[in-house]
């Protein structure tokens, strides 16, 4: 497992990918790795809890631009929690908050996905 | 008095990008920036970087000066690259490249823009000058 993901596990069949540390193109890769491993296992809903990801750039998060139309294609779902106001407000620049859902808490993202 | 400034040279390597941002956080602290004007602006200073690292094709080192003004913050990022006519960027929308053969990149500028108070870009064929300012808000 990459540096950037420090835990996978599943809660009531969603896959949660807890990461750690700058969401650049090596941390976008590494989480796309896991979704598309996922996917191809058959599980379409996916967080993602970014609590110890306090910086991010446009490369990493455009990758994840990539995961959420991968998803589309089998009525897939993700979505975030635990972001940094900053992380926030640049996945809602980017335009990632109409396709996909910020969460408080895992277990509001949990209840709702 | 002359105005306080910090200037920094940095070698086009991965993740050079957050020495400029570590520096800007603590300008930010010295200059008692709230937490969200900081992340704001070392957010637009990533974006700043990777496009003199990536896009200009510089091939020596970008330049990075901080200027500390009573009123504001101003950053300028400078290369040494091709240059690039900012008329001919289109602002990204992600409902043209969800879906799409479009590539999903090419979010910097838009990011810049909207997290600085403001932009200017002064570019020709033998590099650019990104300058950037940030509001004291009192």
């Amino acid at each position: 497992m990459s540096d950037f993901i420090t835990s996978i596990k599943e809660n009531n069949s969603i896959v949660i990918i807890e990461t750690n540390g700058y969401l650049n193109n090596v941390g976008g890769e590494a989480v796309s790795a896991v979704v598309y491993e996922k996917m191809a296992q058959g599980q379409t809903k996916f967080l993602i809890n970014m609590a110890a990801t306090k910086i991010v750039n446009s490369i990493g998060v455009s990758i994840l631009i990539e995961i959420i139309e991968k998803l589309q294609e089998v009525n897939g779902k993700i979505g975030y929690y635990n972001l940094a106001p900053i992380v926030a407000k640049t996945f809602n620049i980017m335009g990632l908050t109409k396709y996909s859902t910020v969460y408080e808490t895992e277990e509001a993202a949990v209840n709702d996905l | 008095m002359k105005k306080p400034s910090v200037e920094l040279r940095l070698p086009i390597l991965p993740n050079m990008e957050l020495i400029a941002t570590q520096t800007a956080e603590v300008i930010s602290r010295h200059m008692n920036l709230t937490e969200d004007q900081g992340a704001e602006i070392s957010m637009a200073l990533i974006e700043a970087c990777i496009n003199a690292f990536e896009h200009s094709k510089a091939e020596n080192n970008v330049f990075i000066n901080f200027l500390i003004e009573d009123d504001s913050l101003i950053i300028k990022v400078i290369d040494q690259g091709i240059g690039f006519d900012k008329t001919k960027v289109e602002i990204p929308k992600i409902e043209n490249k969800i879906g799409k053969d479009e590539r999903k990149r090419g979010w910097g500028l838009q990011l810049i823009q909207e997290l600085m108070d403001s932009v200017e870009f002064e570019s020709n064929n033998e590099g650019t000058t990104v300058t950037m300012k940030k509001n004291i808000k009192q």
